[in-house]
Order: C-alpha cells, then sequence, then structure tokens
C-alpha cells in the first residue's frame, strides 16, 4: 500500500489548540507521527529577562491560559525561595483552595475538548457551563475571569470577599450535583468506553521514561503527585487521595480527570474548614527598588496535568537572570504522543492527544 | 478511587438519552446583550482616576508591564509643585494595557481604579488611547443608569459609580508606615539639652530609604531642588560616599539641614498622602552623621583661581552656601560674621536638643578647608565698614537674616524677654535665669524652641521642683504655623498651649515683677484678602500667671549698618523684602542678597535656594 504523509492541524476539526502533527500513514494506520511545536512560541521567558521580578507577575499566567494558577504558584514559590520571603498561614490556604478550584475549571475544560472530539455534545456544553461558574467564582474573588493576577510573592492579592466561603460551597455543590448526570451520559456510557479503551496505550515504563507526569502516568497505576511528593501551600494540612488507574489508555486518563475532579471538591471543602484567619499578604520590598539576592531556585508544582517546574536565576539585580518552565504538556504532547500515535488509526488522532491534555501554549511558551 | 467503582459493563447505550429532559428545562445560558450579567466587585475592567486627587507623580506609569501607560501634560492643570502636584495625568492604550491592575496597587494617593466597564467599540483604534477620568471629573461621559445604554458602550460612554478593583492600602506595592526614628523619651530629654533625635542605624537608613518610589515630586518641592531619590537611592545601594556627593551638588550643609530643615520635600512626598512620607531629612542627616571626613569622600577641589574677591555678609546658610558655590568656581570667598562660629541663625536659633553645635562646626569646617575664610566676631558696619568692603572686593552678598527679635509692644513689655536674645544667650552657653511659670507668647517655630527651651532650664534650675511653661498665641489649634511635629513633642514634654487668645497687658505686682498676662479672645487673624490683621473680643479676657513672659513673635532684619547714602538706595517689595533682580543682585550694583531678608519663606533650604541663584549671578558678573 502507498505511504501518504498527512498534516494533522493547526487547522484542523480535531485538534485542539495551535499544534500540529505530520502523519506518515499507510492507508488508516499510522506509521509514524511528528509533532510539530513552534506556532505559538511568544518567548515568554526571554521576555522574563528584560521585565522586573514584580512586572513578571501578571506576565506568567499568559503562559497556560487555561489554568493561570499553577504558573503564577510557581512563579511565585521560585521569588520566594530565592528572596526568603514567608507567606502567611491564611495564605496558604487560600493559594491551595484556588489552585483546586483551578484545577476544577481546567479539568472541565479539559472535558469539553474530549467529550466534543467524542462527539458527546451535550456533555460538553455542561463541562463548558460549569467551568463558567468556576470562573464567576475566580471573577468576584480576584476581578477577572481567565487571567486571575492573583497569586503573588509575599501571599495573595486580596483576601477572600464577605460571603465568598459559602459561594464556593454553593457552586461546588451544584457543580457535584450533575456527578450522576455525567456519569450516566458519558463515563458510564458504553459509547464512551468502546471508543476510548485501549485507545493511545502508555505503559508505566514507557511514561518513566518520557518523562510523562500527571494524569499519563497516574494512569498506568503510578502514585505520582507533587502535591504528595514535595507539598506545597496548604496540601499537608488535610488528607486526601491520588487517584491511579492500570491500563495506561484514554479511558483510564479521563476517569482520573473525573476523579481528581471529585477529589479536588472535597480537598476544598476540607480546606475551607480548617483556614485560619489572619493576614494572607506579607509585603514585599518597594518594586522600585526589588533586587533579589543572587542565586538559583527550582521549584515545582502539580498543575491540572502534571508536574510544572520553573528554573528561575537571580544575579542579585531587580530582573531575573535567566526564567526556565518545565511544563507538562512539553514531554506529553512531543514524545509520548508520538509514541502513543505509533499504529493508531487517523481517526484516534485526537481522541490521543486531547486524552493526553497537551495544551499547546505550554509547549512553546 | 479505584476501579471498583466502574459501572462500565452495566452501562446502556441509553443511557445518554436521560439527558433528553435537559429539553424541558430553563436554559442556562444568558441571552446576551437582553439579558446582561454584572461584572463582579473586583472587576477588573477600564480605569478610573480622580483627577483632583491625582498628583501626577507617574508610578503607574512606571510599573506597566507594557509600558501602556504615559504620562502626558494637561494645559489645564496648574501645577503644585509645593503641594506635590504635576500638571501631568496617566494616558491608557488599551492596545497593550493587560488589566492586571500593578498601577492600582502602586497608585499613592488611590486615584486610580479600575471600574467594571469592559466594552469600547468604535471604528477608530486610535480610540484605544484614552486619558482617563471617573464621575467626580468627568460628568458628560460617566452616566446614570437611566442614561447608560449597553448599545452604546465605549470609553467615552461609561455606567456612573461602577467602580471595579480599588486600591487596598494593606495591599499596596509600597509600604506606607516610615522606619520609625529613635528618640530620646520626652521625660528624660526635658531635663538636659541632650540631642532629641538619636538618628537611624545604618539598617534603619537603608530600610528607610527602601521605600522611596523616585516619583520626584519632593526635588520639585525643594527650593533648592537637592537630588533627592537620587541620594536616597545611593544610601539603599548602601553607598553614602556617593550619596554625599549628590547632596553636595546643591546643599553644601547637610549636617544642619538633616536636623533642622523645614523639609518641603515630605510635604510633596506621594507616599504622605495616605501613609508617611519618606524621612528625607532623616535620611539626609544620617549621610551627613555617617561619613567622617567630608573632604575625603567629596575629593572637591576650587577650580583654578580667578584672582576675584568676594565678601560675603553673614555665615548663615545662605552665606555658607554662596561661600561654597563661588569657591568652587574658583574665587576667592572671604565671609565675616558677628557671632564666634558660622551658622548664623542656626547657630542661634534651633536649640542645642535640636541642633547641636558640633553639627554645625563640621559643615562649617569642611567649607573652611576648601579655603573658604571665615572672619568670625567681626561686625559690619563696627569692626569693619560696609564701604571698605564694597571698595576692597569685587562683589558682596548680603545674607544677614532676620537677627531683631519683634515685640508684642503691649503695655509693661518693656519687663519682657524677647526670643533671640535668649535662645542665643543659651546656645553661647550663658544660660538664662527663668521664672518657675513662664508665658511665651507666639505660635510659631521659634516659639516652640523657646518654650521647650524654657521648659528644660527650668528643670535644670529648679530640679524636682514644680515648673510650668505655657504658650499664648493668636492662631487657633488648626491654623498654629509651628510644625506638628514641634506641637506634640511639646506637648509630650509638658508645654501647655494656649491657642486662640491675644496678649492685652503684662500684669505686674506691687514691686514691679511680672505677675502675669492678660489676655484677649481672638476674633479672627487674618482679614479677608488673607493678610495678617488680628481682631480681638476685648471684653472676653483671660488672666495667665506667671513670672516670666517671652515674646517670640517674629524677627526683622536689621540694616544699621549700611551707610545712609546705600540705605536709600536699596530698594524693598510691598512685603518689605530686598528687591533683587533674577540673578539675586539688589538695586546696589555689585551687591547680592538673599535669605529671609528677600524671600518669604524663613528657612535654610530657601536660603540655599537663593544662594544658588546669587552664586551664578556672581559668577557672571565676574565673568
Amino acid at each position: 500500500m502507498r505511504e501518504l504523509e498527512l498534516y494533522f492541524g493547526p487547522q484542523h476539526l480535531g485538534m485542539v489548540g495551535n499544534f500540529s502533527i505530520t502523519l506518515k500513514v499507510e492507508g488508516d494506520r499510522i506509521l509514524e507521527a511528528t509533532a510539530n511545536p513552534g506556532y505559538l512560541h511568544r518567548g515568554f521567558e526571554k521576555l522574563m529577562e528584560y521585565r522586573t521580578w514584580i512586572q513578571n507577575f501578571p506576565m506568567v499566567c499568559r503562559i497556560n491560559v487555561i489554568e493561570p494558577d499553577s504558573m503564577e504558584m510557581v512563579y511565585a514559590m521560585a521569588v520566594e525561595k530565592l528572596a526568603k520571603i514567608e507567606v502567611p498561614e491564611r495564605a496558604n490556604y487560600i493559594r491551595a483552595i484556588v489552585l483546586e478550584l483551578a484545577r476544577v475549571g481546567s479539568h472541565l475544560f479539559g472535558l469539553w475538548a474530549y467529550a466534543n472530539m467524542l462527539g458527546f455534545d451535550t456533555v460538553a456544553q455542561w463541562a463548558m457551563y460549569h467551568r463558567d461558574l468556576v470562573l464567576d467564582l475566580f471573577e468576584e474573588l480576584v476581578g477577572g475571569r481567565v487571567y486571575h493576577i492573583y497569586i503573588w510573592p509575599g501571599g495573595v492579592r486580596r483576601d477572600f470577599p464577605e460571603g465568598f466561603k459559602d459561594k464556593i460551597v454553593t457552586t461546588l455543590h451544584a457543580i457535584g450535583g450533575c456527578v450522576p448526570d455525567y456519569d450516566a451520559t458519558f463515563f458510564e456510557n458504553r459509547l464512551f468506553y468502546e471508543r476510548a479503551k485501549g485507545i493511545g496505550k502508555v505503559t508505566r515504563e514507557e511514561a518513566k521514561e518520557m518523562g510523562a507526569t500527571g494524569q499519563v502516568l497516574r494512569a498506568t497505576g503510578m502514585k505520582y503527585d507533587i502535591r504528595k511528593v514535595e507539598p506545597y501551600a496548604a496540601y499537608d494540612k488535610v488528607p486526601w487521595e491520588v487517584p491511579t488507574r492500570e491500563d495506561g489508555d484514554a479511558f483510564s486518563r479521563i476517569w482520573i480527570v473525573r476523579d481528581e475532579m471529585i477529589e479536588s471538591v472535597h480537598m476544598i471543602f476540607k480546606l475551607l474548614d480548617k483556614m485560619p484567619e489572619g493576614e494572607v499578604y506579607n509585603r514585599i520590598p518597594n518594586p522600585f527598588k526589588w533586587n533579589i539576592p543572587k542565586g538559583e531556585a527550582y521549584v515545582r508544582v502539580e498543575s491540572s496535568r502534571g508536574e510544572l517546574g520553573l528554573y528561575l536565576v537571580s544575579n542579585g539585580e531587580d530582573k531575573p537572570y535567566r526564567v526556565h518552565f518545565r511544563t507538562p504538556s512539553y514531554p506529553h504532547g512531543l514524545t509520548v504522543l508520538e509514541k502513543a500515535l505509533k499504529n493508531a488509526s487517523i481517526a484516534d488522532v485526537g481522541n490521543t492527544m486531547i486524552s493526553l491534555y497537551v495544551v499547546a501554549p505550554e509547549i512553546d511558551r | 478511587m479505584q476501579s471498583a467503582k466502574l459501572k462500565i459493563n452495566k452501562g446502556s447505550i441509553f443511557n445518554p438519552f436521560k439527558a433528553i429532559r435537559f429539553l424541558f428545562k430553563k436554559p442556562k445560558t444568558l441571552r446576551y446583550p437582553f439579558e446582561s450579567k454584572e461584572p463582579a466587585l473586583r472587576y477588573r475592567g477600564f480605569h478610573l482616576n480622580d483627577w483632583d486627587k491625582c498628583t501626577g507623580c507617574g508610578n503607574c506609569a512606571d510599573i506597566c508591564p507594557n509600558e501602556a501607560i504615559t504620562m502626558v501634560e494637561i494645559p489645564e492643570i496648574k501645577p503644585k509643585p509645593e503641594e506635590g502636584i504635576k500638571n501631568e495625568r496617566p494616558q491608557l492604550d488599551y492596545g497593550r494595557c493587560c488589566f492586571c491592575g500593578l498601577c492600582v496597587d502602586i497608585c499613592p494617593p488611590g486615584c486610580l481604579r479600575l471600574s467594571r466597564d469592559y466594552f469600547h467599540i468604535h471604528f477608530d483604534t486610535d480610540t484605544f488611547v484614552f486619558i482617563p477620568k471617573d464621575e467626580k471629573t468627568d460628568e458628560e461621559h460617566f452616566l446614570p443608569e437611566e442614561k447608560y445604554s449597553i448599545l452604546q458602550a465605549s470609553l467615552a460612554h461609561r455606567k456612573k459609580d461602577n467602580e471595579g478593583f480599588t486600591s487596598d492600602l494593606g495591599y499596596s506595592l509600597f509600604e506606607p508606615e516610615r522606619v520609625p526614628m529613635p528618640q530620646v523619651s520626652p521625660e528624660e530629654r526635658k531635663l538636659s539639652f541632650i540631642e532629641q533625635v538619636i538618628g537611624y542605624s545604618k539598617e534603619e537608613a537603608k530600610k528607610e530609604a527602601s521605600r522611596c518610589l523616585e516619583c520626584k515630586l519632593c526635588e520639585e518641592a525643594c527650593p533648592a531642588h537637592l537630588k533627592i531619590s537620587d541620594y536616597i537611592r545611593a544610601i539603599y545601594e548602601d553607598k553614602s560616599d556617593e550619596s554625599l556627593r549628590k547632596i553636595f551638588e546643591d546643599n553644601p550643609i547637610p549636617s544642619i539641614c538633616g536636623r533642622v530643615c523645614m523639609k518641603y520635600c515630605e510635604e510633596a512626598c506621594s507616599l504622605s498622602i495616605r501613609g508617611e512620607a519618606v524621612a528625607v531629612r532623616w535620611l539626609k542627616r544620617f549621610v551627613a552623621d555617617s561619613i567622617e571626613d567630608y573632604k575625603a569622600t567629596l575629593e572637591l577641589k576650587p577650580a583654578k583661581p580667578t584672582g576675584k574677591q568676594i565678601a560675603v555678609i553673614g555665615a548663615g546658610p545662605g552665606g555658607l552656601s554662596v561661600a561654597y558655590f563661588l569657591r568652587l568656581k574658583g574665587h576667592e570667598v572671604t565671609v565675616f560674621d558677628s557671632l564666634p562660629g558660622g551658622g548664623g541663625m542656626m547657630r542661634i536659633g534651633p536649640p542645642l536638643y535640636r541642633l547641636p553645635l558640633e553639627a554645625i562646626d563640621k559643615d562649617v569646617n569642611y567649607l573652611s578647608s576648601l579655603g573658604v575664610e571665615f572672619k568670625f566676631s567681626t561686625t559690619v558696619g563696627k569692626d569693619i565698614r560696609f564701604e571698605d568692603i564694597q571698595k576692597d572686593y569685587d562683589a558682596v552678598y548680603l545674607g544677614i537674616g532676620t537677627t531683631s527679635s519683634r515685640s508684642t509692644r503691649v503695655k509693661n513689655t518693656d519687663k519682657a524677654v524677647l526670643a533671640l536674645p535668649f535662645l542665643s544667650e543659651n546656645k553661647i552657653g550663658r544660660q538664662f535665669k527663668v521664672g518657675k511659670e513662664i508665658i511665651v507668647i507666639g505660635g510659631g517655630n521659634v516659639a516652640m524652641d523657646v518654650a521647650r527651651e524654657a521648659l528644660r532650664l527650668q528643670h535644670m534650675q529648679y530640679p524636682g521642683e514644680k515648673v510650668i511653661t505655657k504658650t499664648v498665641s493668636l492662631e487657633d489649634w488648626n491654623e498654629l504655623p509651628a510644625t506638628e511635629e514641634e506641637i506634640e513633642d511639646g506637648k509630650a514634654e509638658g508645654i501647655q498651649l494656649n491657642p486662640a487668645w491675644g496678649p492685652k497687658e503684662v500684669k505686674l505686682d506691687e514691686t514691679g515683677e511680672v505677675k502675669g498676662l492678660l489676655c484677649m479672645k481672638v476674633k479672627s487673624v487674618f482679614d479677608e484678602q488673607g493678610r495678617f490683621s488680628p481682631t480681638f473680643y476685648e471684653e472676653k479676657e483671660m488672666f495667665l500667671e506667671g513670672d516670666m513672659v517671652i515674646e517670640a513673635i517674629g524677627q526683622g532684619a536689621d540694616f544699621s549698618f549700611l551707610p545712609e547714602n546705600l540705605m536709600k538706595k536699596l530698594e524693598f517689595t510691598e512685603r518689605r523684602k530686598v528687591k533683587v533682580d533674577e540673578h539675586g543682585e539688589t538695586s546696589i550694583p555689585k551687591v547680592f542678597a538673599g535669605g529671609d531678608i528677600v524671600n518669604l519663606n524663613l528657612d535654610a533650604v530657601t536660603a540655599i535656594a537663593d544662594a544658588k541663584v546669587a552664586a551664578e549671578g556672581i559668577d557672571k558678573l565676574l565673568g
């Protein structure tokens, strides 16, 4: 049979984001897949070298549109580590709550993309609507729906507004109340099972070898979560579970997304109960005279897609000397994807890619 | 959380049809724009700026990560440098703005806020560049609910009272509180002339210096335009020597000014609006005190000798400064002063607890090491004739200050003591014999100096006994001319203030000794034009007991050293000040003047500013 080269994306219905894959196919079977990043390269890491420590704070969130909070968190943590800034206890709780809310919002967005791709339009619409409810919460807390610009070095930018705790609980109950609907229409649906089972399979060894983290790794049965391995914010203050599955395929990964959302919601309730009163911000030095002592730091958080790391170097000046992000989509979208697509059928490209939760802006930065 | 929960095999292909029931429910989506959704209270939308509160400091433009803010000059606004107000206001480019709100968190007056508006519909992209105002300053474009239509929403069609993300001092990017200055407690300091202010340590100074936002409003407010933000930055960077060099570019007496400057800079400091101003004066003092040897640090050398000779009459701040600037230009400068040391009014006026003599001598000695010749204890008009000076020197600078105290001239004031003789006697070391109950007439800084000094003398002369010092002033609490700091410190030491009372008569007992002051209630101090013209309720009287009265109501200049023919030539302004041209030259050729005899601000830094002008003028004149 004749070999063909096909271009999948960036203008392709099955593609989410500015990303493309070149497929070498024989009939319906993919012989080789080559991921093409670079459509969304904005040069953030370089731009950050030209901005002061505080000016980078509204910038980092833009690297990942879907879940800006973990970006802000990782930057704040790195700066705090270099400049030796303490964070008040209440701010740690607020940070954890915000990060978990962001995880729920991000997972709902992922569910929208996945369900949409499979043709489950109803579920996709629900997920988008419920994500909007989470964004409403963010709007009230931080003043912005998408770019939150909230977690900054020294704590968080404002305390909870009045009655915000209750609002979180009400909203999460509203979303949680729909879990049976989601299950009936999607997760326990035979069609989803048939379409996702065994698709994009990665073994645990392969996943580890390729640097996969997050759901991709946990779907192979490995209990690995930075929030447990190296707890930050208030993740060590309340009990919670890391959901895992064994099969390493798209089906397991999407189920983990579901379980994680539920776990996050429970965690938020526990954090809200335990949250102390007090300050939420230790004032940072005057931003026009803020030189951070010479040094380097690597910090990492568990974003909704896996390990997000930041390597930050200060030369003792008012701007970073070097910034480098380790984003989870990078290995997922390049190496894991190429591996998982080998011998797959063309119809499963979108399925595999979206189940790997690849977010193009993270790859390119 | 494990697969045990999975029920897939039981799952039916008909499961999705359960979703059909949603067809009969009310949709969750909004029918926009017919159904609108209010943005949250903290929403970060378009900017609002209260022009009346905005100082034009430009911190918003400096912090903006996208350079979306430019400060533009607004011709309608009158700049008021002394109040720290520029005629610039921020202009936003919404093609660049990312609505992060850092500008809001850095805004010192808190006038820049974000609204909950987020619509701008226009065919012209130039309209994205916009100078924000708010409903207080722009009624035309901020409309009440009934006049607002979402279909016309734009930057020029906005809702009134629609504030979103606003400034909160608890989360501001600047530090509103200053590093407290260590001071000797009122109980301890009132017993002696120990210097009240201890001075910052290196760490404290660095921390205080780090608060400065470098908006430079202070530099415009300072009469001598010192490069304040530069020298404060140098302190922050641990470079005291660099800082001292910056100060000496405009001010040769930092040790004096660092203690007693009237600190116009701090009045204008943008941080003072909602917090405490940067302690500019104390930081200058820190630099002056931390450097032992000015000469080794500054490495300043006079220019090539010009052979020109200049006489400076009066070694006060103005005289010292003019001598310094001219000496650096290579001229020979001789300073005459009737006192035994330099400093002029600084030597006799400010009490020792505010300005010790060593601090003055440190500055004066440095000038003398530069080659300025000082002739102390030399009274012009008595020890040397003014005409001779005029003849022997190429130019003369009059920095004589206001050295004669005025009296209220109410009945029996011949029994009262005048402020300046009182202060200067004590300063030179001959303690004035004080009474146990002293009444000081006056409400200005000199009156506070006199009162606080008198209190110390009482404690020293009558240890353990009950002593009282009180002041009487025409001005009421809210208009007292003394600085708040002086009033608070005085009150803490136990001075009793009686504002809004005017002296009527000094009462004497049978032996002719002072027994008290009869006062009358003040109706108003100033007339409608704002001129000093007090009126009283003659019938509302109060008698203050006391065995000593000191008058501290102001000073005048003493021109008795000028020969009659020159005095006639010397022109004065309407406010009885010496008239000078833009180079500081008086109506007598080659005679320049500055300081208290020229301007209405009676303080050191203004005298320095005058000296800078006159030094340039003299240098130009001599070519």
